[in-house]
Protein backbone atom coordinates (compact mmCIF):
# COMPACT_ATOMS: atom_id res chain seq x y z
CA UNK A 1 0.00 0.00 0.00
CA UNK A 2 2.75 2.35 0.99
CA UNK A 3 4.53 1.54 -2.34
CA UNK A 4 1.40 2.53 -3.99
CA UNK A 5 0.81 5.84 -2.54
CA UNK A 6 4.20 6.90 -2.77
CA UNK A 7 4.42 6.21 -6.35
CA UNK A 8 1.18 7.80 -6.89
CA UNK A 9 2.22 10.91 -5.41
CA UNK A 10 5.87 10.98 -7.36
CA UNK A 11 3.45 10.56 -10.32
CA UNK A 12 1.27 13.09 -9.66
CA UNK A 13 3.85 15.80 -8.60
CA UNK A 14 5.41 14.87 -12.03
CA UNK A 15 2.36 15.34 -14.02
CA UNK A 16 2.08 18.62 -12.25
CA UNK A 17 5.37 19.64 -13.83
CA UNK A 18 4.42 18.26 -16.95
CA UNK A 19 1.28 20.22 -17.14
CA UNK A 20 2.73 23.70 -16.48
CA UNK A 21 5.08 22.85 -19.42
CA UNK A 22 1.98 21.34 -22.29
CA UNK A 23 -0.92 23.34 -21.48
CA UNK A 24 1.07 26.40 -22.74
CA UNK A 25 2.16 23.89 -26.20
CA UNK A 26 -1.50 22.65 -26.45
CA UNK A 27 -3.10 26.25 -26.42
CA UNK A 28 -0.22 27.33 -28.66
CA UNK A 29 -0.45 24.42 -31.18
CA UNK A 30 -4.51 24.87 -31.12
CA UNK A 31 -4.55 28.79 -31.10
CA UNK A 32 -1.40 29.12 -33.87
CA UNK A 33 -1.25 25.28 -35.39
CA UNK A 34 3.06 26.06 -34.37
CA UNK A 35 4.96 23.37 -33.31
CA UNK A 36 7.60 24.56 -30.92
CA UNK A 37 10.26 22.49 -30.08
CA UNK A 38 12.10 24.75 -28.32
CA UNK A 39 9.48 24.93 -25.87
CA UNK A 40 11.70 22.31 -24.19
CA UNK A 41 14.41 25.10 -23.84
CA UNK A 42 12.06 27.43 -21.83
CA UNK A 43 12.11 24.60 -19.15
CA UNK A 44 15.59 24.92 -19.08
CA UNK A 45 16.10 28.24 -19.37
CA UNK A 46 13.84 29.02 -16.64
CA UNK A 47 15.50 25.99 -14.03
CA UNK A 48 18.82 27.76 -15.01
CA UNK A 49 17.71 31.33 -14.59
CA UNK A 50 15.49 30.09 -11.23
CA UNK A 51 18.67 28.61 -10.09
CA UNK A 52 20.63 31.80 -10.01
CA UNK A 53 18.30 33.94 -8.95
CA UNK A 54 17.73 31.87 -6.01
CA UNK A 55 21.47 31.63 -5.55
CA UNK A 56 22.35 35.12 -5.55
CA UNK A 57 18.70 36.15 -3.61
CA UNK A 58 18.53 33.62 -1.28
CA UNK A 59 15.10 32.90 -2.06
CA UNK A 60 13.20 30.41 -3.64
CA UNK A 61 10.24 32.43 -3.75
CA UNK A 62 11.69 34.94 -5.40
CA UNK A 63 13.16 33.07 -8.38
CA UNK A 64 10.08 31.35 -8.79
CA UNK A 65 8.62 34.68 -9.29
CA UNK A 66 11.49 36.13 -11.89
CA UNK A 67 12.42 33.05 -13.80
CA UNK A 68 8.29 32.71 -15.29
CA UNK A 69 8.77 36.40 -16.64
CA UNK A 70 12.22 36.49 -18.15
CA UNK A 71 11.52 33.27 -20.00
CA UNK A 72 7.79 35.08 -20.80
CA UNK A 73 9.21 37.42 -22.66
CA UNK A 74 11.87 35.35 -24.18
CA UNK A 75 9.08 33.38 -25.67
CA UNK A 76 7.16 36.30 -26.87
CA UNK A 77 10.78 37.72 -28.61
CA UNK A 78 10.93 34.52 -30.36
CA UNK A 79 6.77 34.16 -31.26
CA UNK A 80 7.75 37.99 -32.59
CA UNK A 81 10.76 37.72 -34.38
CA UNK A 82 10.72 34.35 -35.68
CA UNK A 83 8.21 32.11 -35.80
CA UNK A 84 5.88 34.55 -36.81
CA UNK A 85 7.71 34.31 -40.28
CA UNK A 86 6.21 30.92 -40.38
CA UNK A 87 3.09 30.64 -39.49
CA UNK A 88 1.68 28.10 -41.91
CA UNK A 89 4.48 25.36 -42.64
CA UNK A 90 5.28 23.29 -40.12
CA UNK A 91 8.28 21.54 -41.28
CA UNK A 92 9.78 25.01 -41.38
CA UNK A 93 8.40 25.39 -38.13
CA UNK A 94 9.92 22.75 -36.66
CA UNK A 95 12.99 23.07 -38.01
CA UNK A 96 13.15 26.61 -37.12
CA UNK A 97 12.16 25.60 -33.36
CA UNK A 98 14.43 22.62 -33.25
CA UNK A 99 17.32 25.65 -34.33
CA UNK A 100 16.28 27.84 -31.72
CA UNK A 101 16.39 24.63 -29.12
CA UNK A 102 20.14 24.11 -29.97
CA UNK A 103 20.81 27.51 -30.22
CA UNK A 104 19.43 27.72 -26.57
CA UNK A 105 20.76 24.34 -25.45
CA UNK A 106 24.53 26.28 -25.94
CA UNK A 107 24.10 29.08 -24.21
CA UNK A 108 22.89 27.71 -21.04
CA UNK A 109 25.72 25.16 -21.37
CA UNK A 110 28.03 27.86 -21.87
CA UNK A 111 26.73 30.11 -18.76
CA UNK A 112 25.96 27.66 -16.33
CA UNK A 113 28.08 24.58 -17.41
CA UNK A 114 27.57 20.95 -17.49
CA UNK A 115 27.12 19.92 -14.02
CA UNK A 116 23.84 18.35 -13.43
CA UNK A 117 22.24 21.06 -10.72
CA UNK A 118 19.12 21.11 -8.40
CA UNK A 119 17.48 24.19 -7.00
CA UNK A 120 17.70 24.40 -3.68
CA UNK A 121 14.00 23.83 -1.99
CA UNK A 122 12.48 26.75 0.44
CA UNK A 123 12.97 25.98 3.67
CA UNK A 124 9.36 26.02 4.44
CA UNK A 125 8.48 23.19 2.16
CA UNK A 126 11.75 21.21 3.21
CA UNK A 127 10.82 17.84 5.21
CA UNK A 128 8.27 15.42 5.16
CA UNK A 129 4.43 15.03 6.25
CA UNK A 130 2.92 11.93 7.28
CA UNK A 131 -0.80 11.17 6.43
CA UNK A 132 -1.33 8.35 8.49
CA UNK A 133 1.08 5.34 8.17
CA UNK A 134 2.71 7.12 4.90
CA UNK A 135 5.48 9.46 5.14
CA UNK A 136 5.55 12.13 2.24
CA UNK A 137 8.01 14.88 1.21
CA UNK A 138 6.47 17.92 1.56
CA UNK A 139 7.71 19.75 -1.02
CA UNK A 140 6.02 17.05 -3.99
CA UNK A 141 2.32 17.39 -2.00
CA UNK A 142 3.20 21.59 -2.47
CA UNK A 143 3.48 20.90 -5.90
CA UNK A 144 0.84 18.63 -6.99
CA UNK A 145 -1.41 21.32 -5.14
CA UNK A 146 0.12 24.32 -6.33
CA UNK A 147 -0.44 22.37 -9.98
CA UNK A 148 -4.13 22.23 -9.44
CA UNK A 149 -3.88 25.45 -8.37
CA UNK A 150 -2.59 26.75 -11.65
CA UNK A 151 -4.66 24.60 -13.48
CA UNK A 152 -8.06 26.09 -11.88
CA UNK A 153 -6.57 29.98 -12.16
CA UNK A 154 -6.30 29.04 -16.10
CA UNK A 155 -9.75 27.09 -16.41
CA UNK A 156 -11.15 30.48 -14.97
CA UNK A 157 -8.90 33.47 -16.85
CA UNK A 158 -9.58 31.09 -20.68
CA UNK A 159 -13.33 30.20 -19.74
CA UNK A 160 -14.90 33.15 -17.61
CA UNK A 161 -12.69 36.20 -18.64
CA UNK A 162 -12.90 38.87 -21.46
CA UNK A 163 -9.23 38.44 -22.34
CA UNK A 164 -10.30 34.57 -22.29
CA UNK A 165 -13.37 34.89 -24.68
CA UNK A 166 -10.38 36.30 -27.25
CA UNK A 167 -8.28 33.93 -26.83
CA UNK A 168 -11.23 31.36 -27.54
CA UNK A 169 -12.75 33.18 -30.32
CA UNK A 170 -9.18 33.06 -31.83
CA UNK A 171 -8.74 29.37 -31.32
CA UNK A 172 -12.30 28.63 -33.07
CA UNK A 173 -12.10 30.74 -35.82
CA UNK A 174 -8.53 33.25 -36.17
CA UNK A 175 -10.13 34.94 -39.59
CA UNK A 176 -13.55 35.73 -37.84
CA UNK A 177 -12.25 36.49 -34.68
CA UNK A 178 -10.26 39.32 -36.63
CA UNK A 179 -13.04 40.59 -38.42
CA UNK A 180 -14.97 41.42 -35.55
CA UNK A 181 -11.94 43.75 -33.67
CA UNK A 182 -10.04 41.50 -32.06
CA UNK A 183 -6.21 41.66 -32.13
CA UNK A 184 -5.06 38.38 -32.93
CA UNK A 185 -1.11 39.25 -32.77
CA UNK A 186 -1.52 40.34 -29.56
CA UNK A 187 -3.30 37.59 -28.46
CA UNK A 188 -0.87 35.12 -30.38
CA UNK A 189 2.00 37.12 -28.56
CA UNK A 190 0.26 37.41 -25.12
CA UNK A 191 -0.56 33.36 -25.35
CA UNK A 192 2.76 32.28 -26.86
CA UNK A 193 4.09 34.23 -23.38
CA UNK A 194 1.76 32.86 -21.30
CA UNK A 195 2.75 29.53 -21.97
CA UNK A 196 6.58 30.34 -22.14
CA UNK A 197 6.36 31.32 -18.89
CA UNK A 198 4.58 28.85 -17.70
CA UNK A 199 6.98 26.35 -18.56
CA UNK A 200 9.98 28.38 -17.42
CA UNK A 201 7.94 27.83 -13.80
CA UNK A 202 8.15 24.43 -14.55
CA UNK A 203 11.63 24.79 -14.89
CA UNK A 204 12.05 26.47 -11.21
CA UNK A 205 9.70 23.93 -10.03
CA UNK A 206 10.71 21.04 -11.65
CA UNK A 207 14.16 21.42 -11.47
CA UNK A 208 13.77 21.57 -7.32
CA UNK A 209 12.74 18.00 -7.79
CA UNK A 210 14.74 16.94 -10.65
CA UNK A 211 17.27 19.16 -11.25
CA UNK A 212 18.02 21.04 -14.64
CA UNK A 213 20.79 19.54 -16.66
CA UNK A 214 22.30 20.02 -20.46
CA UNK A 215 19.77 17.63 -22.21
CA UNK A 216 16.61 18.22 -20.07
CA UNK A 217 15.22 20.60 -22.94
CA UNK A 218 15.17 17.38 -25.00
CA UNK A 219 14.02 15.11 -22.46
CA UNK A 220 10.95 17.87 -21.63
CA UNK A 221 10.07 18.72 -24.73
CA UNK A 222 9.84 14.50 -25.92
CA UNK A 223 7.62 14.27 -22.54
CA UNK A 224 5.64 17.13 -23.42
CA UNK A 225 4.62 16.56 -26.98
CA UNK A 226 3.90 13.16 -26.27
CA UNK A 227 1.45 14.89 -23.11
CA UNK A 228 -0.22 16.82 -25.82
CA UNK A 229 -1.14 14.45 -28.35
CA UNK A 230 -2.60 12.02 -25.48
CA UNK A 231 -4.50 15.08 -24.20
CA UNK A 232 -5.41 16.37 -27.85
CA UNK A 233 -4.24 19.36 -29.28
CA UNK A 234 -5.34 23.22 -27.99
CA UNK A 235 -7.25 21.55 -24.90
CA UNK A 236 -6.47 22.97 -21.42
CA UNK A 237 -7.93 19.70 -20.25
CA UNK A 238 -7.02 17.51 -22.65
CA UNK A 239 -3.33 18.54 -21.30
CA UNK A 240 -4.27 17.64 -17.75
CA UNK A 241 -5.34 14.42 -18.68
CA UNK A 242 -2.76 13.74 -20.59
CA UNK A 243 -0.15 15.34 -17.87
CA UNK A 244 -1.92 12.56 -15.49
CA UNK A 245 -1.65 9.83 -17.93
CA UNK A 246 2.03 10.19 -19.18
CA UNK A 247 3.14 11.78 -14.93
CA UNK A 248 1.77 8.30 -13.53
CA UNK A 249 2.43 5.74 -16.61
CA UNK A 250 6.33 7.13 -16.49
CA UNK A 251 6.58 6.61 -12.72
CA UNK A 252 5.21 3.53 -12.48
CA UNK A 253 7.30 2.48 -15.61
CA UNK A 254 10.16 3.83 -14.25
CA UNK A 255 9.72 1.59 -10.49
CA UNK A 256 8.64 -1.29 -11.93
CA UNK A 257 10.27 -2.09 -15.21
CA UNK A 258 12.91 0.43 -15.56
CA UNK A 259 14.33 -1.17 -18.80
CA UNK A 260 10.97 -0.19 -20.31
CA UNK A 261 10.16 2.72 -18.79
CA UNK A 262 10.73 4.95 -22.38
CA UNK A 263 7.89 3.00 -23.79
CA UNK A 264 5.21 4.22 -21.48
CA UNK A 265 5.24 7.13 -23.26
CA UNK A 266 6.01 6.23 -26.77
CA UNK A 267 3.64 3.68 -26.95
CA UNK A 268 0.47 5.22 -26.29
CA UNK A 269 1.59 8.42 -28.24
CA UNK A 270 1.91 6.64 -31.25
CA UNK A 271 -1.21 4.42 -30.71
CA UNK A 272 -3.14 7.94 -30.17
CA UNK A 273 -1.90 9.39 -33.20
CA UNK A 274 -2.97 6.36 -35.12
CA UNK A 275 -5.99 5.97 -34.14
CA UNK A 276 -7.42 8.99 -32.43
CA UNK A 277 -4.86 11.54 -33.76
CA UNK A 278 -7.26 14.90 -32.00
CA UNK A 279 -6.65 13.41 -28.70
CA UNK A 280 -9.11 12.43 -25.68
CA UNK A 281 -10.27 16.52 -25.70
CA UNK A 282 -8.36 17.71 -28.98
CA UNK A 283 -9.69 20.50 -31.72
CA UNK A 284 -8.56 19.44 -34.89
CA UNK B 1 24.58 20.56 -68.05
CA UNK B 2 23.50 18.85 -65.42
CA UNK B 3 25.33 15.98 -66.34
CA UNK B 4 28.92 17.37 -66.44
CA UNK B 5 28.36 19.38 -63.56
CA UNK B 6 27.61 16.15 -61.74
CA UNK B 7 30.39 14.68 -63.46
CA UNK B 8 32.67 17.09 -62.64
CA UNK B 9 31.75 17.15 -58.68
CA UNK B 10 31.96 13.55 -58.73
CA UNK B 11 35.59 14.14 -59.91
CA UNK B 12 36.42 16.99 -57.35
CA UNK B 13 35.22 14.13 -54.62
CA UNK B 14 37.69 11.65 -56.08
CA UNK B 15 40.09 13.83 -56.34
CA UNK B 16 40.02 14.64 -53.03
CA UNK B 17 39.76 11.21 -51.82
CA UNK B 18 42.98 10.77 -53.20
CA UNK B 19 45.29 13.45 -52.55
CA UNK B 20 44.23 14.61 -49.20
CA UNK B 21 45.88 13.04 -45.89
CA UNK B 22 43.77 10.28 -44.51
CA UNK B 23 41.58 12.17 -41.93
CA UNK B 24 40.04 14.47 -44.21
CA UNK B 25 39.41 11.24 -46.31
CA UNK B 26 37.45 9.70 -43.40
CA UNK B 27 35.25 12.92 -43.32
CA UNK B 28 34.72 12.66 -47.07
CA UNK B 29 33.42 9.10 -46.21
CA UNK B 30 31.78 10.41 -43.52
CA UNK B 31 29.81 13.04 -45.73
CA UNK B 32 29.13 10.45 -48.38
CA UNK B 33 27.53 8.11 -46.14
CA UNK B 34 25.53 10.97 -44.82
CA UNK B 35 24.37 11.70 -48.46
CA UNK B 36 23.16 8.41 -49.23
CA UNK B 37 21.18 9.07 -45.57
CA UNK B 38 19.93 12.25 -47.12
CA UNK B 39 18.79 11.03 -50.40
CA UNK B 40 16.89 8.39 -49.30
CA UNK B 41 14.76 11.01 -46.78
CA UNK B 42 14.65 13.07 -50.14
CA UNK B 43 12.59 10.49 -51.60
CA UNK B 44 10.14 10.50 -49.20
CA UNK B 45 10.35 14.39 -48.06
CA UNK B 46 10.94 15.94 -51.41
CA UNK B 47 9.50 13.82 -53.71
CA UNK B 48 6.46 12.45 -51.80
CA UNK B 49 6.32 15.23 -49.94
CA UNK B 50 5.71 13.16 -46.87
CA UNK B 51 7.88 14.86 -43.64
CA UNK B 52 9.33 12.21 -41.61
CA UNK B 53 11.29 13.09 -38.70
CA UNK B 54 11.98 9.15 -37.60
CA UNK B 55 14.21 8.19 -40.22
CA UNK B 56 17.23 7.92 -38.24
CA UNK B 57 15.11 4.83 -37.05
CA UNK B 58 15.95 3.05 -40.50
CA UNK B 59 19.12 4.12 -40.35
CA UNK B 60 19.66 2.39 -37.02
CA UNK B 61 18.56 -0.97 -37.68
CA UNK B 62 20.50 -0.86 -40.80
CA UNK B 63 23.30 -0.33 -38.95
CA UNK B 64 22.82 -2.42 -36.64
CA UNK B 65 21.53 -5.52 -38.41
CA UNK B 66 24.80 -5.19 -40.73
CA UNK B 67 26.56 -5.08 -36.89
CA UNK B 68 25.28 -8.30 -35.79
CA UNK B 69 25.52 -10.05 -39.03
CA UNK B 70 29.16 -8.92 -39.09
CA UNK B 71 29.66 -9.82 -35.21
CA UNK B 72 27.85 -13.23 -35.53
CA UNK B 73 27.10 -14.62 -38.88
CA UNK B 74 29.61 -13.56 -41.71
CA UNK B 75 32.20 -11.18 -42.76
CA UNK B 76 30.68 -10.79 -45.72
CA UNK B 77 30.01 -7.39 -47.43
CA UNK B 78 27.55 -8.71 -49.45
CA UNK B 79 24.96 -10.58 -46.74
CA UNK B 80 25.84 -7.84 -44.23
CA UNK B 81 24.50 -4.92 -46.68
CA UNK B 82 21.50 -7.23 -48.05
CA UNK B 83 20.59 -7.93 -44.12
CA UNK B 84 21.00 -4.24 -43.39
CA UNK B 85 18.79 -2.70 -46.30
CA UNK B 86 16.32 -5.65 -45.47
CA UNK B 87 15.77 -4.30 -41.91
CA UNK B 88 15.36 -1.30 -42.71
CA UNK B 89 12.78 -1.83 -45.23
CA UNK B 90 10.93 -4.37 -42.65
CA UNK B 91 11.07 -1.73 -40.04
CA UNK B 92 9.53 0.66 -42.46
CA UNK B 93 7.06 -1.45 -43.80
CA UNK B 94 5.85 -1.58 -40.10
CA UNK B 95 6.16 1.44 -39.10
CA UNK B 96 4.94 3.16 -42.32
CA UNK B 97 1.60 1.02 -41.98
CA UNK B 98 0.88 3.34 -38.73
CA UNK B 99 2.86 6.20 -39.51
CA UNK B 100 0.37 6.68 -42.68
CA UNK B 101 -2.81 7.18 -40.96
CA UNK B 102 -1.77 10.62 -40.21
CA UNK B 103 -1.02 13.75 -41.99
CA UNK B 104 1.03 16.92 -41.82
CA UNK B 105 2.10 18.00 -38.36
CA UNK B 106 0.74 14.56 -37.09
CA UNK B 107 2.52 12.77 -39.31
CA UNK B 108 5.60 14.81 -38.42
CA UNK B 109 4.86 13.80 -34.82
CA UNK B 110 4.23 9.67 -35.14
CA UNK B 111 7.38 9.60 -37.04
CA UNK B 112 9.49 11.42 -34.33
CA UNK B 113 7.73 9.27 -31.59
CA UNK B 114 8.22 5.66 -33.60
CA UNK B 115 12.15 7.04 -33.96
CA UNK B 116 12.05 7.56 -30.19
CA UNK B 117 10.67 3.74 -30.17
CA UNK B 118 13.22 2.78 -32.14
CA UNK B 119 15.81 4.34 -30.00
CA UNK B 120 14.52 3.19 -26.74
CA UNK B 121 14.48 -0.42 -28.31
CA UNK B 122 18.56 -0.41 -29.15
CA UNK B 123 18.87 1.42 -25.38
CA UNK B 124 17.13 -0.80 -23.58
CA UNK B 125 17.85 -4.27 -25.44
CA UNK B 126 21.24 -4.80 -23.95
CA UNK B 127 21.38 -8.38 -24.82
CA UNK B 128 21.20 -7.96 -28.51
CA UNK B 129 22.12 -3.90 -29.20
CA UNK B 130 24.47 -3.82 -25.91
CA UNK B 131 22.02 -0.97 -24.28
CA UNK B 132 24.38 2.38 -24.33
CA UNK B 133 27.28 1.24 -25.06
CA UNK B 134 26.46 -0.23 -28.42
CA UNK B 135 28.09 -2.72 -30.78
CA UNK B 136 31.70 -2.40 -30.82
CA UNK B 137 34.98 -4.20 -32.45
CA UNK B 138 32.71 -4.86 -36.14
CA UNK B 139 35.20 -5.69 -38.24
CA UNK B 140 36.33 -4.68 -42.04
CA UNK B 141 33.71 -5.95 -44.02
CA UNK B 142 35.04 -8.29 -47.04
CA UNK B 143 33.69 -7.90 -50.34
CA UNK B 144 34.67 -11.36 -51.96
CA UNK B 145 37.63 -10.15 -54.04
CA UNK B 146 40.65 -11.54 -52.92
CA UNK B 147 42.80 -8.99 -53.95
CA UNK B 148 40.94 -6.25 -52.65
CA UNK B 149 40.13 -5.81 -48.78
CA UNK B 150 38.40 -3.10 -47.34
CA UNK B 151 40.53 -2.35 -43.98
CA UNK B 152 41.82 0.34 -45.88
CA UNK B 153 40.09 3.98 -45.74
CA UNK B 154 41.10 4.49 -49.56
CA UNK B 155 39.30 1.27 -50.65
CA UNK B 156 36.48 2.34 -48.63
CA UNK B 157 36.26 5.51 -49.76
CA UNK B 158 35.80 4.57 -53.12
CA UNK B 159 33.52 1.78 -52.18
CA UNK B 160 31.49 4.67 -50.40
CA UNK B 161 31.77 6.62 -53.47
CA UNK B 162 30.15 3.57 -55.94
CA UNK B 163 27.23 3.03 -53.33
CA UNK B 164 26.01 6.72 -53.11
CA UNK B 165 26.53 6.92 -57.22
CA UNK B 166 24.61 3.67 -57.35
CA UNK B 167 22.01 5.04 -55.08
CA UNK B 168 21.66 8.64 -56.69
CA UNK B 169 21.53 6.40 -60.35
CA UNK B 170 18.58 4.40 -58.72
CA UNK B 171 16.78 7.68 -57.32
CA UNK B 172 17.01 9.19 -60.63
CA UNK B 173 15.57 6.08 -62.25
CA UNK B 174 12.85 6.14 -59.59
CA UNK B 175 11.67 9.79 -60.17
CA UNK B 176 11.63 9.37 -63.67
CA UNK B 177 9.46 6.51 -64.06
CA UNK B 178 5.85 7.22 -64.02
CA UNK B 179 6.08 5.83 -60.57
CA UNK B 180 8.10 9.06 -59.74
CA UNK B 181 5.83 11.12 -61.32
CA UNK B 182 2.76 9.59 -59.18
CA UNK B 183 4.64 10.36 -56.32
CA UNK B 184 5.15 13.88 -57.31
CA UNK B 185 1.46 14.16 -58.25
CA UNK B 186 0.74 13.10 -54.92
CA UNK B 187 2.88 15.47 -53.01
CA UNK B 188 1.23 18.59 -54.89
CA UNK B 189 -2.49 17.42 -54.70
CA UNK B 190 -3.02 14.08 -53.45
CA UNK B 191 -6.80 14.67 -53.21
CA UNK B 192 -6.61 15.54 -57.12
CA UNK B 193 -4.57 12.12 -57.80
CA UNK B 194 -6.99 10.35 -55.67
CA UNK B 195 -9.95 11.58 -57.90
CA UNK B 196 -7.84 10.56 -60.88
CA UNK B 197 -7.66 6.91 -60.08
CA UNK B 198 -4.02 6.51 -58.32
CA UNK B 199 -3.97 4.50 -55.33
CA UNK B 200 -2.40 7.59 -52.92
CA UNK B 201 -1.50 5.56 -49.54
CA UNK B 202 -0.46 2.56 -51.82
CA UNK B 203 2.01 4.77 -53.55
CA UNK B 204 2.91 6.60 -50.26
CA UNK B 205 3.88 3.33 -48.28
CA UNK B 206 5.88 2.10 -51.23
CA UNK B 207 7.66 5.20 -51.26
CA UNK B 208 8.13 4.66 -47.17
CA UNK B 209 9.25 1.41 -47.49
CA UNK B 210 12.13 2.49 -50.31
CA UNK B 211 13.24 4.96 -48.46
CA UNK B 212 13.46 3.44 -45.37
CA UNK B 213 15.51 0.58 -47.14
CA UNK B 214 17.71 3.01 -48.67
CA UNK B 215 18.41 4.57 -44.84
CA UNK B 216 18.90 1.08 -44.08
CA UNK B 217 21.68 0.76 -46.54
CA UNK B 218 22.96 3.92 -45.38
CA UNK B 219 22.98 2.51 -41.85
CA UNK B 220 25.02 -0.54 -43.26
CA UNK B 221 28.31 2.05 -45.21
CA UNK B 222 28.21 3.58 -41.46
CA UNK B 223 28.60 0.35 -39.24
CA UNK B 224 31.50 -0.95 -41.26
CA UNK B 225 33.08 2.55 -41.56
CA UNK B 226 33.04 2.76 -37.70
CA UNK B 227 32.78 -0.26 -36.87
CA UNK B 228 30.66 0.81 -33.91
CA UNK B 229 27.36 1.82 -33.66
CA UNK B 230 25.26 3.05 -30.43
CA UNK B 231 21.47 4.11 -29.42
CA UNK B 232 22.23 7.85 -30.73
CA UNK B 233 22.29 6.92 -34.63
CA UNK B 234 18.23 6.45 -34.16
CA UNK B 235 17.77 9.75 -32.22
CA UNK B 236 15.78 12.68 -33.11
CA UNK B 237 18.97 14.74 -33.65
CA UNK B 238 19.99 12.09 -35.87
CA UNK B 239 16.58 12.51 -38.35
CA UNK B 240 16.42 16.43 -37.74
CA UNK B 241 20.11 16.80 -39.14
CA UNK B 242 19.44 14.54 -42.60
CA UNK B 243 16.12 16.48 -42.45
CA UNK B 244 18.07 19.66 -42.52
CA UNK B 245 20.35 18.49 -44.71
CA UNK B 246 17.38 17.69 -47.51
CA UNK B 247 16.59 21.16 -46.49
CA UNK B 248 19.71 22.89 -47.08
CA UNK B 249 20.76 21.11 -50.34
CA UNK B 250 17.14 21.30 -51.74
CA UNK B 251 14.39 18.83 -51.33
CA UNK B 252 13.40 17.58 -54.52
CA UNK B 253 16.23 17.90 -56.64
CA UNK B 254 18.48 14.69 -57.06
CA UNK B 255 21.59 16.39 -55.83
CA UNK B 256 20.61 18.63 -53.09
CA UNK B 257 20.82 15.91 -50.41
CA UNK B 258 24.21 15.57 -51.72
CA UNK B 259 25.37 18.94 -51.69
CA UNK B 260 23.63 19.44 -48.16
CA UNK B 261 24.99 16.35 -46.51
CA UNK B 262 28.79 17.02 -47.47
CA UNK B 263 27.98 20.87 -46.51
CA UNK B 264 27.21 19.98 -43.01
CA UNK B 265 29.35 16.97 -42.16
CA UNK B 266 32.52 19.08 -43.81
CA UNK B 267 31.19 22.10 -41.70
CA UNK B 268 30.74 20.26 -38.47
CA UNK B 269 34.23 18.18 -39.03
CA UNK B 270 35.99 21.66 -39.24
CA UNK B 271 34.35 23.52 -36.53
CA UNK B 272 34.09 21.03 -34.16
CA UNK B 273 37.99 21.27 -34.51
CA UNK B 274 38.25 24.96 -34.05
CA UNK B 275 35.41 25.63 -31.70
CA UNK B 276 33.44 23.93 -28.91
CA UNK B 277 30.10 26.00 -30.15
CA UNK B 278 28.80 23.60 -32.96
CA UNK B 279 25.95 23.37 -31.50
CA UNK B 280 24.87 26.89 -31.69
CA UNK B 281 26.79 27.12 -35.23
CA UNK B 282 24.57 24.08 -35.76
CA UNK B 283 21.20 25.58 -34.58
CA UNK B 284 22.45 29.09 -36.46
CA UNK B 285 22.32 27.13 -39.73
CA UNK B 286 18.87 25.75 -38.85
CA UNK B 287 17.15 29.08 -38.66
CA UNK B 288 19.65 30.37 -41.38
CA UNK B 289 17.79 27.75 -43.73
CA UNK B 290 14.39 28.08 -43.30
CA UNK B 291 14.70 31.68 -43.29
CA UNK B 292 16.50 32.65 -45.65
CA UNK B 293 16.98 29.79 -48.30
CA UNK B 294 13.77 27.19 -47.65
CA UNK B 295 14.21 25.86 -51.14
CA UNK B 296 17.81 24.89 -50.93
CA UNK B 297 20.99 25.94 -51.96
CA UNK B 298 20.90 23.78 -54.91
CA UNK B 299 17.74 25.74 -56.28
CA UNK B 300 19.41 29.00 -55.80
CA UNK B 301 22.51 27.49 -58.05
CA UNK B 302 20.09 26.27 -60.54
CA UNK B 303 17.96 29.10 -60.96
CA UNK B 304 18.68 30.38 -64.70
CA UNK B 305 20.65 33.27 -65.02
CA UNK B 306 19.57 36.35 -65.43
CA UNK B 307 15.96 35.83 -63.62
CA UNK B 308 16.55 37.19 -59.69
Amino acid sequence: MNFWSIQLLNGLSLAMVLFLLSAGLSVIFGLMRIINLAHGSFYLIGGYIGLTVIERSGSFWFGLAIAPILVGLLGVILQRLLLRRVQHDELSQVLLSFGVLLVCSDVALTLWGGLPQTLPRPEALDGTIKLGTIVFPMYRMALSMAGIAVAVILWLLLGRTKVGARVRASVDDEEMARGIGINTGAVFAGVFGLGAALAGMAGVLGGAMLGVYPGADFDVILLAFAVVVIGGLGSLRGALVGSLFIGIANTLGNALMPQFALFTVFVPMVAMLAFRPSGFFGRS
Amino acid sequence: MRAVGAAIAIALVVIAGVALPPYYEEVLVDGLINAVFAVSLNLLLGYTGLPSLGHAAYFASGAYAAGLVSLHVTHSFWIGALSGTAAGAILGAIFGVVALRTKGAYFLMITLALGQIAWAVAYSWRDVTGGDDGLRGIPAPDIGLSIVHLDGPRLYFVLTLIALVATLAATRLLVGSPFGRTLRGIKDNSVRMGALGYNVWLHRYLAFVMASAGAGFAGVLFVYHKGFVSPDVAHVVTSAQAMLMVILGGAGTLWGPVAGAMTITVLGNFASTYTLHWTLILGLLYIGVVLIAPTGIISVLARPKGSR
